[in-house]
């Protein structure tokens, strides 16, 4: 995969000043993905999945101090005047939203905002533009496009205003999308419609896409690399088949293992997590997932495991008592 | 207008439903919510009720708790009818049916303090004894795991989306109720802290003898806590029955695929590409005949030109389908 590494975060922190100190969102994280390929990046509320994929578009709030290299076709983000980012973003660099209001404007018409990207990235003339559009709605499955590009964003559902905000972010052929939670939102049947959706479009144009969500379930069939994050650190990182098959952090385990199992019987009590992340103004001396870890012995409390390789240097994670080791220990 | 009705498979019916009708003006259009859905829940009993976004879900839970008047139809309650009930009557029955919402923090209103929160139903219900409320706001605190020293001083946006379900859990609870519909508790959870409220919601349930109706989109949420599934599309029930049985066998091309759509943590479990296409049709003009025909892979000529009543598939399992799977 190196040999087309179309993106790569190297060593990349973010600290955001609070009042009650500086909080660590992102800590010294390290990812590539290549052209093409597909990266989920998945982990609990509040460990940083946001903020590294702002950080990757430059887009992060103004008061945050932004450290490392974001290369990204090889360019490096951090050295980017402002209007080269702006053009960068929206044309090869694209992001879908939890929230599609958060892409897009409520107050222009679905066609306006499509027309005005396509234009903006590309020279295309009015009938070009709008005919693009009208292909673009139909590729994510809205009805009647052409009407559509009349109407504004709240009089669509919320599953129809995701597609538009997709469209918008394939418009202009990027090589790389950044997915952000785009179906949390959304209900069981129209999640795997977008999923879908975001799949084939995927393949189809052979883009890289991250991929982030808490939910283990959803990118399991649907990535090639699995970035698990835990506390602003990827905790464990693998190929998606290698890390289902055997998961060495007791956090992805844990993840797992919460997630409602369609074989098990009604009222089978699931294995929660207890507790919570630790606070990212506090960082805890030892492993951050210490006090929630049921392997955990003294060193966890004491030192920082740090992200190593399995057997194949494909698979790493950060943990002192992996859990097939644990296992051969109680044998 | 046909009737849909599941026969109860409990005599000893705590809720009964029957008929229920909804409908909501908007302009010189009616908004057809809910349409003649009828179902029982057995004393003790957890329901589940799933379906798509705005197939009418929370229209019913609202209706059947007498928080939406109903267009028509019935909700009896231990034998006595709510749709009639009026003033004190009403406000009596009120405090053994309590509604636990999706936003746990848009719930919770931001300016008051968590003890004080936790104690209205108690004020409103008018028990006067400030030590009393204080003693009761501190056990069911911590009976939802919360300890109570460290929380009624606080406000709601001092706590996490988990912690202000807990706080809801813990008012709905206050007064003792015997039934409780949970409004999608969960979806706006994540993974962990979703699996931490719904075995605190079944602790509860045994401990304080809960009858529920657990409204949900997702449904292995669904599966996980109730004893009976009940399926909603656009208004009308398409299918009824024990949940291990409906997951196996679903009757109801709408229950396979919401089944289907599952996501399913196995690499190896590519996802397939058959869930519905497009979106349910407006509630305005629901489609003639059965409500689901334009998204439906086995739809007919019949589908269009005959609604399917709910009928017997299985021992306990019912379902509204010309052409039924199983
Ligand atoms: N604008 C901000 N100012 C200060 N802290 C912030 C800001 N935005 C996020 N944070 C904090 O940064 C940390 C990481 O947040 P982030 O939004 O990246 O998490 P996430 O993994 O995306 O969570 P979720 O699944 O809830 O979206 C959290 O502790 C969060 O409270
Ligand atoms: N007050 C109202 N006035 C007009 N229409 C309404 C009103 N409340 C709900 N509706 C409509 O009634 C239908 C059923 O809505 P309801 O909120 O019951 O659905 P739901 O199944 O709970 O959906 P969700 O999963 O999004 O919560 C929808 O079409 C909705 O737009
Ligand atoms: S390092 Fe220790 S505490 Fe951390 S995950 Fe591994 S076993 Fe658990
Ligand atoms: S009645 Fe017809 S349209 Fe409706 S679910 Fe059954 S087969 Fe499909
Ligand atoms: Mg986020
Ligand atoms: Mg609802």
């Amino acid at each position: 995969m190196t040999g087309n590494t179309l993106l790569s975060v190297e060593d990349v922190v973010v600290d955001l000043p609070t009042p009650r100190g500086n909080l660590r969102a992102v800590d010294h994280v390290d990812l590539t993905v290549g052209a093409g390929q597909t990266l989920g990046v998945v982990g609990e509320s509040g460990c940083g999945k946001t903020m590294l994929s702002r950080a990757i578009l430059q887009l992060l709030p103004k008061k945050a101090k932004l450290s490392g290299r974001v290369m990204f076709d090889g360019q490096d983000l951090l050295q980017l005047p402002p209007e080269k980012l702006r053009k960068l973003r929206g044309r090869s660099l694209a992001v879908v939203f939890q929230d599609p209001m958060t892409s897009l404007n409520p107050v222009l018409t679905i066609g306006t905002q499509l027309i005005e990207t396509l234009q903006e990235h590309l020279e295309l003339n009015d009938a070009t533009a709008t005919r693009r559009s009208v292909e673009l709605l139909a590729a994510v499955g809205i009805p009647a496009p052409e009407q559509r590009l009349a109407q504004y964003p709240h009089q669509l559902s919320g599953g129809m205003r995701q597609r538009v905000a997709i469209a918008i972010a394939l418009s202009c052929e990027p090589k790389l999308l950044i997915a952000d939670e785009p179906t949390t939102a959304l209900d069981v049947t129209i999640q795997a419609q977008i999923l879908d959706l975001l799949a084939r479009e995927q393949r189809r144009r052979h883009m890289a896409m991250i991929l982030i969500t808490h939910d283990l379930g959803v990118v399991a069939g649907r990535t090639d690399e699995v970035a698990v994050m835990y506390a602003g650190r990827v905790v464990e990182r693998a190929p998606t088949p290698a890390l289902f098959k055997k998961m060495r952090m007791p956090y992805t385990e844990a993840l797992l293992a919460a997630l409602p199992k369609l074989d098990a019987a009604p009222h089978t009590p699931l294995p929660a997590i207890s507790g919570r992340p630790p606070d990212p103004t506090r960082p805890l001396q030892g492993c951050s997932f210490s006090p929630r870890c049921r392997y955990a012995m003294s060193r966890c409390q004491r030192e920082k495991p740090g992200l190593e390789a399995a057997e194949t240097s494909a698979h790493q994670f950060a943990c002192f008592h992996p859990i097939e080791t644990h296992a051969d220990a109680n044998v | 207008m046909m009737l849909q009705s599941a026969p109860s498979i409990s005599p000893d019916a705590l809720l009964d439903v029957d008929n229920l009708v909804v409908e909501y003006p908007v302009g010189a259009k009616i908004v057809h919510a809910v349409s003649g859905v009828s179902l029982q829940i057995a004393r003790g009993e957890t329901l589940g009720l799933v379906g798509e976004s705005g197939c009418g879900k929370s229209t019913l839970g609202r209706a059947v708790l007498q928080l939406r008047r109903p267009t028509a139809g019935r909700v009896l309650f231990d034998g006595h009818d709510l749709t009639t009930m009026q003033g004190d009557a009403l406000r009596q029955m009120r405090r053994r049916v309590q509604l636990i919402f999706q936003d746990p923090i848009a719930s919770l209103n931001p300016r008051r303090k968590i003890g004080d929160i936790v104690a209205e139903p108690l004020v409103i219900a008018g028990v006067k004894d400030p030590e009393k409320r204080e003693r009761l706001v501190h056990e069911v605190l911590s009976a939802v795991g919360l300890d109570p020293t460290l929380v009624v001083g606080r406000l709601p946006h001092e706590f996490s989306g988990g912690q202000c379900q807990r706080i809801c859990i813990a008012r709905a609870l206050i007064l003792n109720p015997e039934f409780i519909v949970c409004d999608e508790p969960v979806s706006a959870l994540d993974v962990s802290i979703r699996a931490q409220i719904l075995n605190l919601l079944e602790e509860m349930k045994g401990r304080f003898g809960l009858t529920l109706l657990f409204i949900a989109h997702d449904l292995a949420v669904v599966k996980a806590v109730s004893d009976r599934v009940a399926v909603m599309y656009l208004g009308r029930l398409c299918e009824v029955g024990p949940s291990e049985q409906l997951f196996a066998r679903p009757a109801h091309p709408y229950t396979a695929l919401l089944i289907e759509a599952i996501p399913v943590p196995d690499p190896d479990v590519r996802p397939t590409e058959t869930v519905p296409v497009g979106e349910p049709p407006s509630p305005i003009a629901p489609p003639s005949g059965c409500r689901f025909r334009t998204r439906c892979p086995r739809a007919d000529q019949r589908c269009s030109d005959e609604m399917p009543e709910l009928r017997a598939v299985a021992p306990g399992q019912f379902a509204a389908c010309h052409h039924p799977l199983v």
